[in-house]
């Protein structure tokens, strides 16, 4: 059970192998006994999961079943979902049980998929590490003294220990990648505009992206395929058709011209992790691609740019929290100043308000273009680096993170080096393209990650490259001591 | 007010726009409703919801930038204005900053003195409304209601071009009409359809360089903003004429005390920090929308007035006053379009006895209990003489109060004109013969008690003889006896 494909749980649910009260019972049962240890989840909603679960089991019977009908999902807990608490890891939202299922709550849902749970993450999204979550820190089952990632860190170490065949995530800056590299799994971002952002708790509009992620490049086809598409109440949702995302088995990436930034592999990369990811390349090669190498010069702006551009959404995004209609509220305030200064000040952590102080800053009149407005030219330097370099390449190829899984409080107290765990997944925001997050090795018993970008809208590219790679090895298919 | 002072008065109008839904969600845009009644998840700004742009405010927007010949910009961007308010749901109002929708236009607009002035406008913006914050709501608690918060705004910003609390009327006025005909506003100033902030300064007569400005926010009638002006105006020569300064700050205007004081509180200097909105892409307005916008403009006032006396051969007079709303033309128009008497039938008959019971029981054309093609009946019975002026009135009357036909009012009160002949001869045979004094009076000469015989033969007939057959048969029948 632990290590088929969602392809094979969907065909064994078809078969009547198992029900899907049974593959559901199998993980919540996982999730109550190595759960906590994890704290991946922030709640768990076995009852509701387990009526679903019956539904799916008739839907699978009667016939009308999608290929995701019945296979159980852990769920980010930014996406709102009625009836059960969005916390988006905040105090301020502990409370806070949404009226509305977000486009991708609805999508899973329509498809048939039983949610176990909500995933513990990174307070709003802002957090590399998952130690900035008001629930605590998140633990990494491959070493639990060491953090799983984030901003995602709860979903992806509910994949890793196989809490979850699947599950969701956001990607701002790095969110699903990044804690997929330090964690072993899969995660896919599409392209900005791939997936509605209707009802995911916004940080940073422009760079927010909802993805996937789960063992193999297949399954987070699978799940993608569910939740992509146009959404009318998302004005930055792309009406552009959703290609068949699940490649042939008998794919191939020969003639891929996989292009290799000279500014990913610098002086800077930990040899041991760039050590992995040639032998990647490597083996690409053997699969037949083409490596070309490329270059990106405006690379080294896009943590500048996106530390000023993530922060200044934000301050403006998170202006909502103000105690006046949901979400936490200061005891008997004395004024409106008073109301808004302590129920911010009790309900947002410590990263939040770093990050609103740095956006109310940066827009802040006679600022602004010296920060704004400079950030946004070199967002659209990247931008055009990436594409100069897919007029060369059809992917392009380096790592996902700078480190394996650091340890609990390694960074904590320095912001600076912990907003550089981005530095390989952030440009990619900034440029709205689509990228995957391959397990690709180990570096002293740790896994690392490859990253694979492609050209806006060509997920299927990075689907039947990582499906290619992934019959070739065996990386993401291995499981975290103690949780096989 | 003093002549060495010369008045520099700009508007900053926000006009409602006529839309079913709200600028950015799909809640009901009406004025009024029960407390947060008029509120979706996006007005009340849950987390996770997005902004989607009506489209119909678009087209108004482009409308009004036609009609003003302003340049219409061919990409817009809505920008977030941030700040702390309780009725600003998301911390910040959906509006525009640096790419408006409509920049750079002119309004003519008439003087007193019957000249024409051009008064610039430097811009219109879309933007969306706050909520209300209800002071006092329960026990010296605020109450927000939300059932305003993102109903679509046009902000409308003239150029400091305006001289005098009356031209300011007038710039206000003919916004006013423009937005009515255009049928992008519903006008109604009660309900702060169309919202004014006035920024005042003076400078010495023939001096080039603007004194400081005063703003009087949140003046919601004409008269009102005459009045502040005229206030502010006065205040502000005052102060100068002593040697004092006029302050940079915002003042309310108080219509009990006819006068303007500082807003409460200490004045800060807001930072709006205003960015592009990540939410919204930018919008493009391809020449293709201007044209097809152009295509379908509505005549307005002065046009429609010309028309009126062009086409249908009105007053001046009448044409302004059929023209004082599209609705109140409209009406005309069917009225007039109904009625076999002509359209100046029409006109005499909306300008009076209509007007006067419109008034009379204070309302509007559009709440009027009769129907445009109910009066042309009425007028059409006129014009074939089967009423008279009198009981036409009567039968007006009538019709007002029960919204009858004219017909069917006639025939239950028996009202119709006595035109025949025989019945006519009988009552005046009858009236002669009751007054031999008289008619010995208008045989001697005195053609004068003719009026008499008149009188009574309609007192008889209870005005409903025919007069000109009255007229005939009278003569006809004193002269046979002569």
């Amino acid at each position: 059970m632990l290590n088929r494909s969602l392809g094979e749980l969907s065909r064994g649910l078809r078969n009547g192998d198992f029900s899907s009260v049974e593959l559901t019972r199998f993980f919540l049962d996982r999730i109550e006994n190595r759960g906590a240890e994890l704290n991946a989840f922030i709640s768990v909603t076995a009852e509701r999961a387990l009526d679903d679960a019956h539904a799916a089991d008739r839907k699978l019977r009667d016939g009308g079943a999608h290929p995701l009908t019945g296979i159980p999902y852990a769920h980010k807990d930014l996406f709102c979902t009625e009836g059960v608490a969005t916390t988006c890891g905040s105090a301020m939202l502990a409370d806070f049980v949404s009226p509305y299922d977000a486009a991708v709550s609805e999508r899973l849902n329509a498809a048939g998929m039983v949610m176990l749970g909500k995933t513990n993450m990174d307070e709003f999204a802002m957090g590399s590490s998952n130690e900035n979550s008001f629930y605590g820190a998140v633990r990494n089952p491959w070493d639990a003294a060491r953090v799983p990632g984030g901003s995602s860190g709860g979903s992806a170490a509910a994949v890793a220990a196989r809490l979850a065949p699947c599950a969701t995530g956001t990607d701002t800056g790095g969110s699903i990648r990044q804690p997929a590299s330090l964690c072993g799994v899969t995660g896919v971002k599409p392209t900005y505009g791939r997936v509605s952002r209707y009802g995911m708790v916004a940080f940073a509009s422009s760079l927010d992206q909802a993805g996937v992620l789960a063992a193999g490049a297949g399954d987070c086809a699978l799940v993608l395929q569910a939740i992509a598409g146009f959404d009318p109440r998302d004005s930055t949702s792309m009406d552009e058709p959703v290609p068949d995302y699940t490649p042939p088995a008998d794919a191939n990436i020969r003639g891929l011209r996989v292009g290799l930034p000279r500014e990913y592999f610098g002086a800077d990369l930990d040899p041991a992790i760039g050590a992995v990811i040639e032998q990647a390349v490597a083996a690409l090669r053997q699969l037949g691609c083409e490596t070309v190498e490329v270059s990106l010069p405006a690379m080294s702006l896009s943590a500048p740019a996106y530390y000023i551009l993530a922060p200044a959404e934000c301050s403006s995004n998170l202006a909502r929290y103000d105690g006046v209609r949901y979400g936490h509220r200061c005891d008997a305030p004395a004024d409106c100043d008073d109301l808004y200064t302590r129920t911010r000040a009790e309900g947002f952590g410590a990263e939040v308000k770093r990050r609103v102080l740095v956006g109310t800053y940066v827009l802040s009149s006679g600022y602004y273009d010296a920060y704004y407005l400079k950030a946004q030219k070199a967002r659209r330097r990247i931008r055009d680096d990436f594409a100069r370099a897919f007029e060369r390449a059809d992917v392009l190829v380096g790592p996902a993170s700078p480190t394996t899984a650091f340890r609990l409080g390694e960074k904590a107290g320095d912001p600076v080096t912990m907003y550089l765990s981005d530095v390989y997944t952030i440009a990619v925001n900034l440029a709205g393209l689509p990228a995957i997050t391959l397990p690709a090795g180990v570096a002293g018993g740790l896994p690392v990650g490859m990253q694979m970008i492609a050209p806006h809208f060509r997920e299927q590219d990075l689907f039947r490259a990582g499906h290619c790679y992934q019959r070739e090895t065996d990386w993401h298919r291995r499981m975290p001591e103690g949780f096989e | 007010m003093t002549e060495r002072w010369q008045p520099v008065i700009g508007l900053e109008l926000h006009m409602r726009l006529k839309t079913a839904s709200k600028m950015f969600s799909g809640a009901a845009s009406a004025y009024g409703g029960a407390p947060n009644t008029r509120a979706c998840a996006v007005d009340i700004a849950l987390p996770g919801v997005l902004p989607v742009l009506n489209g119909g405010v678009l087209k108004m927007a482009v409308a009004f930038g036609i009609v003003i010949n302003a340049r219409i910009a061919e990409r817009s961007v809505f920008a977030r204005k941030n700040y702390f308010y309780p009725d600003l749901p998301k911390g910040y109002q959906i509006s525009q900053y640096e790419s408006p929708i409509v920049e750079d236009g002119q309004l003519e607009i008439a003087l007193d003195d019957g000249g024409v002035k051009s008064v610039g406008i430097e811009r219109a913006h879309l933007e969306e409304d706050a909520g209300k914050s209800v002071h006092g709501a329960a026990d010296g608690m605020t109450g927000v209601d939300l059932n305003r918060a993102g109903t679509p705004l046009m902000e409308i910003v003239s150029r400091p071009q305006l001289a005098s609390a009356g031209e300011a009327v007038a710039y206000m006025k003919k916004i006013h009409s423009i937005g009515c005909f255009l049928g992008i506003c519903d006008g109604n100033m009660q309900e702060g359809s169309l919202r004014c902030d006035v920024n005042v300064s003076l400078k010495p007569a023939g001096a080039k360089r603007l004194g400081v400005r005063a703003e009087i926010k949140n003046l919601n009638s004409f008269r009102f903003v005459e009045r502040a002006i005229r206030h502010e105006i006065k205040r502000q020569a005052a102060l100068l004429e002593s040697g004092g300064e006029v302050a940079q700050e915002t003042r309310l205007y108080d219509p009990d005390l006819d006068a303007t004081r500082p807003m409460r509180g200490k004045e800060e200097a807001e930072d709006y920090r205003y960015f592009p909105d990540p939410d919204l892409l930018p919008v493009a307005i391809p020449p293709s929308l201007v044209d097809e916008v152009r295509a379908a403009l509505p005549e307005l006032q002065e046009q429609m007035r010309e028309r009126f006396v062009r086409d249908y051969g009105l007053s001046q007079a009448d044409a302004v006053q059929l023209t004082a709303s599209p609705e109140m033309a409209a009406w005309f128009e069917d009225c007039a379009g109904a009625c076999g008497g002509g359209p100046q039938l029409a006109a005499n008959w909306m300008t009076g006895a209509l007007s006067a019971a419109l008034n009379h029981a204070g309302i509007g054309i559009a709440d009027c209990p009769l129907d445009a093609r109910r009066l042309a009946g009425l007028l059409d019975r006129i014009a074939d003489g089967t009423l008279t002026g009198n009981t036409a009135r009567k039968v007006f009357d009538e019709m007002w109060r029960t919204g009858a036909g004219a017909d069917e009012v006639i025939a239950g009160k028996g009202l119709a004109q006595i035109s025949d002949t025989g019945e006519l001869a009988a009552v005046i045979a009858e009236v002669l013969a009751n007054s031999e004094k008289q008619v010995a009076q208008y045989r001697s000469g005195k053609e004068k008690v003719f009026g008499y015989f008149v009188g009574q033969v309609m007192k008889a007939t209870q005005g409903r003889a025919n007069p000109a057959e009255v007229n005939r048969l009278l003569k006809e029948s004193l002269e046979k006896a002569d």
